[in-house]
């Protein structure tokens, strides 16, 4: 298991090989299918974004809400697909790496290479216990869509794998390496 | 004649809501340590692992085991002598839903399919209704993932294609949906009806347990070969690579027109979450 904290530094980024087992600590931004619609009208209006690009990292996944006592409901990841028109804008724009489940199209895989960045697969189905490694949630934009909000949530030891690196390699046995 | 007020089918529907929800059937949780036990891909192993891990801290913790609680999927099987009184049942079975999807805290994951405005409660649910012979009532319930969802499909087959093409319809919409759905997967066919039933019946087999086989030999044959057919994709758990891609293929059947050869395939996650009852 490869220890990491967030933001990744371009140097570690490239360290980091398709198929490593990784424990992540430090802050994700969850945005799934409607959050991501609404950053990219912000951007193409030319109006401020609810938080930096640079040196955020995107987690895929809309949380349960959080039960009384507890920091978070269950918060696996959601399908990475469909967010795959999205990626390579803010990867470009500086978006420091992704998290999500399943593949991702070959613009994004580009995308990642050209900017020296990774894409992490948590493991899908396991919300619960992704909910026991977060340690603080927090709504930072567009509470009005609920569970497909912004939340800012700092994790400690976040299981996941490295899916895509920064050349081209992959996890998938659907997929071959590009690069 | 028996008389059942629709209040009593509310309470059930919102028990086995928050039962569902947190727990998954004892066949998949079988079927996952079985999958996990034979896996030799050690990314697949270790993601095997981190679900069975993820079962007993959902049990533990009365928590959702996956953050995808679902669109509701509620089967009513009504005894024809049954007498429903009080408020009308689609409405008690989405009052049942409402209450356990805020008092579970699930996520609410329902919206309109235009405006993507959440409808705040997860109602509607999928309320199917059959009649059938008796004085009970007979319920399932449900909670659908659609990660899964998407990655499902229907296709109308010529008579030709016969038992080759049905086979070829389930692997291929396994393997295209490569790892998306969160393989392992169970796999729910339809065979025949007609477009609506076929779906529906695509989706009543998924409510079957893992493992078990249609009790018409032919039938069982094809969900026999299927498996085997894509478990040798190796997309396996996660799409990480290894033996287990399925669980189970359940399929279900109706006779069809002389024209035509339905098939549909619903996917399901790893994820599976059912309860049944009987009033």
């Amino acid at each position: 298991m490869i220890k990491l904290t967030l933001p990744l530094k371009k140097d570690v980024a490239k360290t980091l090989r398709a198929g490593d087992s990784v424990l992540i600590s430090g802050v994700i931004l969850t945005a799934r299918d409607c959050a991501h619609k609404r950053l990219v009208e912000l951007i193409k209006n030319k109006q401020p974004l609810p938080f930096d690009i640079p040196s955020s990292v995107i987690y895929y996944a809309g949380p349960c809400p959080a039960k009384p006592g507890k920091v978070s409901g269950s918060c696996g990841p959601t399908t990475s697909a469909r967010m795959e028109t999205f990626a390579p804008a803010l990867l470009d724009s500086g978006l420091n790496a992704i998290i999500g489940k399943g593949e991702m199209n070959n613009d994004v895989r580009k995308a990642l290479i050209r900017n020296s960045s990774v894409y992490f697969a948590a493991i899908g189905g396991a919300g619960a216990l992704y909910s026991e490694c977060i340690k603080k949630s927090e709504c930072i934009a567009f509470p009005d869509l609920l569970s497909e909000a912004v939340y800012r949530l700092e994790v400690q030891n976040f299981p996941a794998v490295v899916a895509y690196d920064a050349f081209g390699g992959t996890i998938y046995r659907n997929s071959v390496d590009i690069g | 004649m028996r008389k059942i007020d629709t209040r009593i089918i509310e309470e059930k529907i919102y028990d086995m809501a928050l039962r569902a929800g947190t727990k998954l059937t004892p066949s998949c949780r079988a079927a996952l340590e079985k999958a996990k036990n034979a896996e030799t891909c050690r990314a697949a192993k270790f993601a095997l692992e981190t679900l069975i891990e993820n079962a007993e801290t959902a049990a533990r913790e009365s928590l959702p085991v996956c953050q995808d609680t679902g669109m509701a999927v509620v089967i009513l099987e009504i005894g024809q002598d049954v007498f429903l009184e009080g408020k009308p049942l689609i409405a008690a079975g989405n009052e049942g839903v409402r209450r356990a999807y805020k008092d579970g805290y699930f996520r609410k994951s329902v919206c309109d399919p235009v405006t993507r405005a959440n409808t705040g409660d997860n109602t509607p649910a999928a309320v199917h209704t059959e009649i059938c012979e008796g004085e009970d009532i007979k319920i399932t319930f449900m909670p659908k993932g659609f990660g899964s969802e998407n990655m499902s499909g229907l296709y109308m087959l010529k008579p030709a294609q016969g038992v080759d093409g049905i086979i070829e319809a389930i692997v291929n919409t396994v393997k295209n949906a490569g790892s998306r759905p969160c393989p392992p997967v169970c796999v729910g066919v339809g065979i025949g009806g007609s477009f609506d039933t076929c779906a529906y019946l695509a989706k009543k087999a998924l409510t079957r347990d893992v493992g078990t086989f249609n009790p018409r030999g032919d039938i069982a044959d094809i969900e026999r070969i299927a498996l085997d057919k894509i478990n040798a994709l190796d997309i396996g758990c996660q799409g990480f690579g290894g033996a287990t891609t399925a669980l189970s293929v359940n399929c279900e059947w109706l006779p069809t027109h002389i024209a035509g050869l339905p098939v549909a395939v619903n996917i399901q996650c790893h994820c599976i979450r059912c309860e049944k009852e009987t009033i």
